[in-house]
């Protein structure tokens, strides 16, 4: 995070002129920009902002809807119709890129393998991949999520009960992966998802919502639902928790884990394969538990693993990792 | 009393998929005045067919679903204390699914 605020430092609000600016115009006008969404409310209503200011501003922005196709009968096929509409309706081009093309599985079909524990790390991993990919096939040079500020609260929450102290000190950023070759942006960061949902209510926007069948992720729900326990109680509380993750700072004693890449298939990790790659190997071998927490083979089935992995430094494993990056 | 409810973001998965409910509420007794709170009691005995834990916490909905009575936030006009009145549309969505 320390490198954003340098790289920022040089522009300085325009109307103050003293502090670093907060929000900036695209300068180029040729920026490429994609939006990846579930097609909820939040990248629905990021998508149509978006259109909407690049029309409204002629900022000249070239935009994509990406979208990933999990395979996963009765929920995901009805959400596409959605961004199918989306595609019409705000005049984008949108792109699908499917786990069953990339990984060659789908989420039924890992379920049916591995039941309904832990599906939702491999759902997580492999999506994450599968934007970035889908982005790479787009040639877009910059990817915009709707995340929002319960989600990024959310995430902090996490994080901090994981102890995942190198995702605890990126997750606040409102754009990751700078030096990679598409950053990524959340610029709903401080938006509050009460206020996206309205937004969207008000306006009328086609969005599709369903709690996936798959059951979401019951860590991840129960800091979802403390948030907004919070949130009822003290509405700021949202973004003080926001703001205690971008104060959070690291000992500079401890050990980070370093980023390289994966040696299968060149993505970027901190071990030797990345997450995705050992979670596939896994599905191919039919040993879906490679990967999950500590894994030994065949024999250990359920949470065992995964608690005791949890304790210890699990720095590359997360369970459900749609939301953070 | 005439009311129109609608149901949004997932919630009327709970109602039989049915999005708009047009509805006759009559308040406990001829004296008080019909509020949020009856309503909501009206709504989850009458209309919600399962999971009645995604609608509603305690007396009140489930923190995350927001609820708009005639197009306004129902935390600037009271809440549960919110009145209502023939005519009314009671909207509620919930916010409660992924990203």
């Amino acid at each position: 995070m320390a490198e954003n605020h340098k790289k920022a430092a040089g522009r300085l609000c325009y109307l103050c002129n003293q502090r670093r600016a907060a929000l900036k115009r695209p300068k180029t006008l040729e920026q490429f920009v994609i939006m990846f969404g579930l097609f909820v409310a939040d990248s629905t209503v990021l998508a149509y902002v978006l259109s909407e200011l690049n029309r409204r501003h002629n900022y000249g922005l070239d935009l994509f809807l990406l979208s990933v196709d999990e395979g996963i009968t009765g929920y995901r096929d009805d959400s596409l119709e959605t961004v199918k509409r989306n595609e019409i309706q705000y005049g984008l081009p949108l792109k699908i890129v499917s786990y069953k093309d990339l990984y060659g599985w789908t989420m039924d079909e890992i379920v049916k393998m591995i039941g309904l524990k832990n599906n939702c790390t491999f759902c997580g991993v492999f999506r994450r991949q599968a934007l970035d990919r889908g982005a790479a096939l787009l040639k877009v040079d910059k990817l915009v999520t709707g995340h929002n500020a319960d989600d990024i609260a959310e995430t902090v929450l996490l994080n901090i009960l994981r102890g995942d102290i190198a995702r605890l000190s990126r997750c606040t950023s409102i754009t990751t992966g700078e030096d990679g070759p598409i950053p990524r942006c959340k610029p709903f960061k401080y938006t509050y998802e009460k206020e996206i949902v309205m937004y969207a209510y008000f306006k009328r926007l086609d969005y599709f919502s369903t709690e996936c069948i798959y059951s979401p992720n019951a860590y991840r729900g129960f800091a979802r639902e403390f948030i907004k326990d919070l949130e009822r109680m003290r509405p700021r509380a949202i973004l003080d928790i926001i703001k205690s993750g971008e104060d959070f700072r690291i000992s500079t004693s401890t050990k980070m884990p370093e980023q390289g890449t994966c040696e299968r298939c060149g993505y970027i990790s901190s071990q030797k394969w990345c997450k995705a790659c050992v979670l596939l190997e896994g599905l191919n071998k039919g040993l879906p538990k490679l990967g999950i927490g500590r894994s030994r083979g065949l024999d250990n089935n359920h949470w065992k693993d995964v608690k005791q992995s949890n304790g210890t430094k699990n720095i590359e494993g997360k369970q459900c990792g749609s939301l953070d990056f | 009393m005439q009311l129109t409810l609608e149901f949004g973001g997932g919630l009327e998965l709970l109602c039989d998929s049915v999005k708009i409910h047009n509805v006759d509420v009559s308040p406990n007794n001829e004296v008080d005045k019909l509020t949020m709170k009856d309503l909501l009691v009206w709504v989850r005995a009458n209309l919600i067919k399962e999971r009645p834990e995604m609608f509603m916490k305690d007396d009140s909905v489930r923190p995350g679903v927001l609820v708009l009575v005639n197009d306004c936030d129902w935390e600037l006009s009271g809440q549960l204390d919110t009145p209502l009145e023939e005519k009314d549309v009671v909207v509620f969505i919930s916010t409660l699914h992924g990203g």
